[in-house]
């Protein structure tokens, strides 16, 4: 059946649904439902996170196609099915998804106090939805996968957030929704031209050359929304800002790279000759959120927005790696989803452990913490160098790749993208100085605990994660390579194709 | 041994660094310094068996990536040109730390600060013995870490987190110009290891990119890299605003890591270099610009640390005009007998300052020389070598120096070496207006700092005499195997000049008048000092006031912090605000508001529908599903 010899991906998938279930079941008093409910979705989500170990273990990465595939048929008559399957692009999301759900269940042990029950619960369907969204190989499986992801989300910005939560969670759903109905449009397009929804034989279908724009930039509108690209990612501060911690980390962590997931599963692939044509208009965005972001968070007063800001700019040098079409910028770009999610996430724990502490996000409002909590300040060091993309972390590993990529396509791009670099250092690095360093000016900080037991546990797979990454990522690299160096044939194949008819 | 003299100090700031909290700062900091001692022990080891018993060797390590044919390594690459760096780094570096032990003796948290060293020089080592750019480029950033952690040492003045963004913010600058090169040279080579690049050098002269010559454009942009690192000018501002860190940290900052990697990246890529002729004539011109700028401002500084910074980025210049103009090898004979001297002098005038009580304005100076005996004299040594008085070593790489620019018969070495008189002249006279302002004349601090005056501990003068022997030795030792007749079987390759670059032989047949000008300057500019601080002391306070534009000028350091400001700083904040409040708030967020308020009253209005009878939603279905059916058939 597969090389796991069972529905792995499936039972990856629906596992915390039935964790939600047993927390659902428990009975009795407040504390005691509570403290099962934490419980049974640190288990749940430590089972599947171990499972999806067997997917690091047994992908073959030498192979560019599907792998575990599993294969229902559904409506048989529309061409539908229940589809599964994870090729380079895809096995290491679910494995990101897997590994920060724990993390992140951890990191709301004490800090969510109301409806434990619910929100863990909330959190296990939210896995449950990015499990499926990453494994879907039926492209209405997908759809419904990416659509059913908003619904945890804004829940638990809405239910669990801040003061302002009731906004940032409508401008959350509202504007991830508007650009999805559109790609539901270009879903049924393909359906009805193509009878089938399969993706691996979709990708066998030609999109005739006119319709290619058109789903393109319905794709676009939805992608791009959820990436976030300049000018639609003001719905990202907010969600930040008013989501509990691990609502953020889960949002910047995976959330966010499931729009540049998209445009690698869907748009290279299926509109070769669309994207090539309209690659300079993704470099122009790209570069604006680059520069434009990086300034904005510059200005920033409130810690978790700055950090959004600065995802936003990283997404845009991701989105410049996938549109470079060759094999450093998508290997790159895909490098600095899995880096982002793990140095964004860890950032915004970061912000957690003073916000837990302290109950403010504002900059002015600390100082000189670095002699309170020097653990924590060399924690937070550290993922502020890996934002940074100093080299020996992460991050600059694809950042590194998308820039020798997009010297390739054209100089200037290169410069755009490399220009975060200064201005990376400089919001990040003026963040951290207004935080950690200076004098301790205001009298409780001086009461802080450093980290507990629980808080090192939470960041002890991310910074190992982020230094591995960044000191050896060839295992990393490896899973990606066979994927793309196809996925850059077929690209190239087919823009010479229609090259030369058009002569 | 090759393995040991880079990773020990990582060991000793592991060790350090997080054990610190158990093991106490006592243990901490010697833990760090028996760990550089054993580096430096097998740092000399490795420069006895590559550099003069000729076995160059690379120690692979493990790949790192392979992307795409983009191959790279973890590696450590030994030739004579990365162990001449390896057994100076380790060697100075061992000394600043022990120097350390008696500066930071009375500091809050040792262990940190020991930590910090230590991982700067493994950082600085990493990136001279890299095999390829990538690993280079680690240890590059690497040292910029280190050297912000160091800068920024006490977090608590704001002024010290100031200067350390700034230095680390200032060399970002010049690495995404490094970057950009390497992803060049990656497209240009199909490759990023030196071997490989070196190799295929031959097939690519004539490589054109985006019509302009490919190699051209790597040199450019790789010395525009070097230019952050190594504080040439336009990206040299933050290297005197460094002085916030404590003194052992400048002194390893100026002299064996950090500021010498610009020089050792032109060395190491000169393979590259000689086929650039317009990027040699870049550099040469730049350095000799900056050597001379630096030169001027270090005349009228106040803060002793902050002349000698002055005359580090000074020498920089130096050194970068002299591979500017093919000669690589006295460029690195300089920085080696450099880092002696400029070692030296910091860590003199950390003892002086130790010694006045944490003060550091030379005009609150005075009169100690009695007091501190052994603090003068190593200073007066370096001074001498800094000046390029004979025989002492600064003397055989300046004079170097000066010659091959004068021999390259080019414009831009003639301009260089002009550049590099006048600055000889200026050298030479702030060194000893240093001197004399520190050590002579009537005491002018207060009574109650000059009762504390006092020598420092032998663990600090140790360092000191140690360094002062390399001030007096290394030029004559090392002069025949660096520049003169030994350096063919020294180099052994490890730093390329092409069949038409002829310079280490044309710089021995140049006018009989050229060696001696450097030491005619150099007398003269101490004449000079000891003319206007010694005997006549009004001078100065008169040139000053009667030339205040110029003055002025040269003290607010030609006005280049007040110039990034208003062009860089200012407008970026502005930009941020506009961006922010208005771009984001007002016109991105403002159509979705305004369409949210249109949707509220659409849903007043939607409420109305809403007769919560079935049959009515199902019609509504219904005619909305014939609607998209038909519009879909008509659409195709």
């Amino acid at each position: 059946m597969n090389a796991a010899g069972f529905p792995l991906l499936s039972l990856l998938t629906f596992l915390p649904l039935a964790g939600a279930a047993i927390i659902l079941s428990v009975r009795g008093e407040e504390a005691v439902i509570a403290r099962n409910a934490r419980w049974t979705a640190l288990w749940t989500s430590l089972l599947v996170f171990l499972l999806s170990l067997l997917l690091w273990v047994k992908f073959d990465t030498g192979s560019a196609g599907f792998q575990f595939e599993e294969k229902l048929s559904w409506l048989p008559e529309f061409g539908v099915g229940y589809h599964m399957g994870v090729d380079g692009i895809s096995v290491l999301f679910v494995l990101l998804s897997t590994a920060l759900t724990p993390i992140c269940i951890l990191a709301s042990w004490e800090s969510i106090e109301t409806r434990v029950r619910e929100y863990m619960v909330a959190f296990l369907i939210l896995e449950t939805m990015m499990v499926g969204m990453f494994a879907a190989l039926d492209f209405i499986v997908f759809y419904v996968f990416f659509e059913a992801v908003l619904i945890p989300m804004f829940l638990i910005i809405g239910v669990w957030g801040g003061p302002r939560r009731v906004y940032a969670a409508f401008k959350f759903f509202l504007y991830t929704l508007l650009g999805s109905v559109l790609m539901l449009l270009a879903i049924l397009y393909l359906w009805y031209n193509a009878g089938t929804t399969d993706i691996p034989e979709l990708f066998e279908y030609q999109v005739p050359r006119a319709a290619q724009s058109w789903i393109f930039f319905a794709f676009l509108a939805s992608f791009a929304v959820k990436v976030p690209m300049w000018p639609v990612h003001t719905w990202l501060p907010d969600a930040h800002v008013e989501a509990p911690t691990a609502g953020s980390v889960i949002l910047a962590g995976v959330l966010l790279k499931m729009g540049a997931y998209g445009f690698l599963r869907f748009s290279l692939p299926l509109l070769p000759e669309a994207s090539a044509e309209f690659a300079p208009l993704i470099y122009v965005l790209s570069i604006v959120a680059v520069i434009y972001t990086s300034l904005v968070a510059l200005a920033q007063e409130d810690m978790k927005k700055l950090i959004a800001y600065s995802s936003v700019a990283h997404m845009g040098i991701v989105t410049l790696g996938i549109f470079t079409f060759n094999a450093q910028g998508l290997s790159g770009a895909l490098f600095t989803m899995l880096a982002h999610g793990v140095v964004s996430g860890a950032l915004f724990l970061c912000v957690g452990v003073l916000y837990d502490r302290v109950h403010s996000r504002d900059i002015l409002r600390y100082g000189g913490v670095a002699k309170i909590m020097p653990a924590y300040a060399l924690v937070f060091m550290l993922f502020t160098m890996a934002s940074v993309g100093l080299p020996g972390t992460a991050n600059f590993v694809g950042e590194f790749l998308v820039i020798i990529g997009a010297w390739q396509v054209n100089p200037w791009v290169a410069f755009g993208a490399a220009l975060g670099m200064i201005l990376g250092a400089a919001y990040m690095l003026y963040l951290y100085r207004r935080v950690i360093f200076g004098r301790i000016t205001r009298d409780d900080l001086r009461t802080l605990l450093d980290l507990s037991p629980r808080e090192y546990a939470t960041f002890a797979p991310l910074i190992l994660l982020t230094l591995w990454m960044g000191i050896y990522p060839q295992p990393f690299l490896d899973f990606f390579e066979a994927t793309v160096t196809a996925l850059v044939a077929r690209h190239e194949a087919a823009v010479s194709v229609s090259r030369l008819a058009g002569m | 041994m090759f393995v040991g003299a880079i990773f020990f100090p990582l060991l000793g700031a592991s060790i350090s660094g997080f054990l610190g909290r158990w093991i106490g700062p006592k243990a901490a900091q010697w833990s760090t310094v028996v760990c550089m001692v054993l580096a430096a022990i097998c740092g000399v080891l490795a420069f006895g068996q590559v550099a003069l018993s000729g076995q160059p060797t690379t120690v692979p390590i493990v790949t790192w990536m392979d992307v795409g044919g983009l191959e790279m390594s973890w590696a450590l690459r030994y030739d004579t040109l990365s162990v001449v760096m390896v057994a100076m780094v380790t060697f100075i570096s061992t000394l600043i730390h022990l120097y350390s032990v008696g500066y930071m003796a009375h500091d809050e948290t040792p262990a940190r600060f020991f930590a910090y060293l230590s991982l700067f020089t493994f950082m600085m080592l990493m990136l001279v013995t890299a095999d390829n750019l990538a690993q280079l480029f680690f240890g590059w950033e690497g040292v910029g870490l280190a050297s912000y952690l160091l800068i920024g040492y006490w977090y608590d003045r704001e002024s010290a987190n100031r200067a350390a963004i700034k230095a680390f913010v200032v060399n970002r600058v010049g690495d995404v110009f490094f970057v950009l090169g390497v992803a060049l040279i990656f497209l240009v080579f199909g490759s990023i290891e030196f071997d490989v690049i070196f190799a295929t050098v031959p097939q690519h002269l004539d490589d054109r990119f985006a019509g302009v010559p490919a190699l051209e454009l790597i040199c450019v942009l790789l010395f525009l890299g070097a230019c952050g690192k190594s504080a040439q000018l336009g990206l040299h501002t933050w290297l005197p605003d460094a002085m916030e860190g404590p003194t052992p940290v400048s002194a390893l900052i100026h002299a064996a890591t950090m500021v010498t990697a610009g020089v050792f990246l032109v060395a190491r890529m000169s393979p590259l270099m000689e086929y650039a002729p317009t990027a040699l004539a870049i550099i040469t011109v730049v350095g000799a610009s900056t050597a001379l700028f630096a030169a001027t401002v270090g005349c009228v500084q106040n803060d002793i640390k902050r002349v000698i910074a002055y005359s580090t980025c000074s020498q920089l210049g130096y050194m970068f005009f002299a591979a500017g103009v093919g000669a690589y090898k006295v460029a690195i004979f300089h920085l080696f007998t450099h880092a002696f001297f400029k070692a030296l002098l910091f860590l003199g005038a950390g003892s002086v300052i130790h010694a006045m009580s944490d003060e550091q304005d030379m005009r609150r100076m005075g009169g100690i020389w009695t007091k501190i005996p052994v603090t003068y004299a190593v200073m007066w040594i370096g001074n001498l070598a800094l000046a390029g008085i004979p025989f002492f070593a600064g003397y055989y790489s300046k004079d170097a120096i000066l010659e091959a620019a004068f021999a390259s018969h080019s414009g831009v070495g003639a301009y260089a070496f002009a550049c590099g008189m006048i600055a000889a002249f200026l050298t030479a006279f702030y060194s000893w207006r240093l001197l004399i302002m520190t050590f002579h004349g009537a005491p002018r601090a207060d009574h109650h700092t000059m009762e504390h005056v006092h020598e420092s501990p032998p663990v600090m003068l140790i360092p000191l005499l140690l360094l002062a022997a390399g001030a007096v030795l290394t030029g004559y030792v090392f002069a025949p195997m660096f520049i003169g007749e030994h350096e063919a079987g020294f180099w052994r390759g490890a730093i390329h000049t092409a069949e038409h670059n002829h310079i280490l032989h044309a710089m021995h047949e140049v006018p009989a008048w050229v060696p001696l000008a450097p030491t005619v300057m150099g007398v003269a500019g101490i004449a000079l000092a000891y003319v206007f601080y010694m005997l006549a002391p009004g001078i100065p306070g008169w040139l000053a006031t009667r030339f205040r534009g110029i003055y002025l000028f040269l003290l607010n350091k030609w006005y280049f912090d007040e110039l990034y400001d208003a062009i860089f700083v200012s407008p970026a904040q502005r930009l941020a605000a506009v961006f922010w409040k208005t771009g984001d708030a007002r016109i991105i967020d403002g159509m979705p508001n305004g369409a949210a308020a249109l949707a509220v009253g659409v849903a007043r209005g939607a409420v109305r529908i809403q007769t919560g009878r079935v049959a009515n939603y199902a019609f509504a279905m219904i005619i909305g599903l014939v609607l998209f059916v038909s519009l879909f058939l008509i659409g195709r």
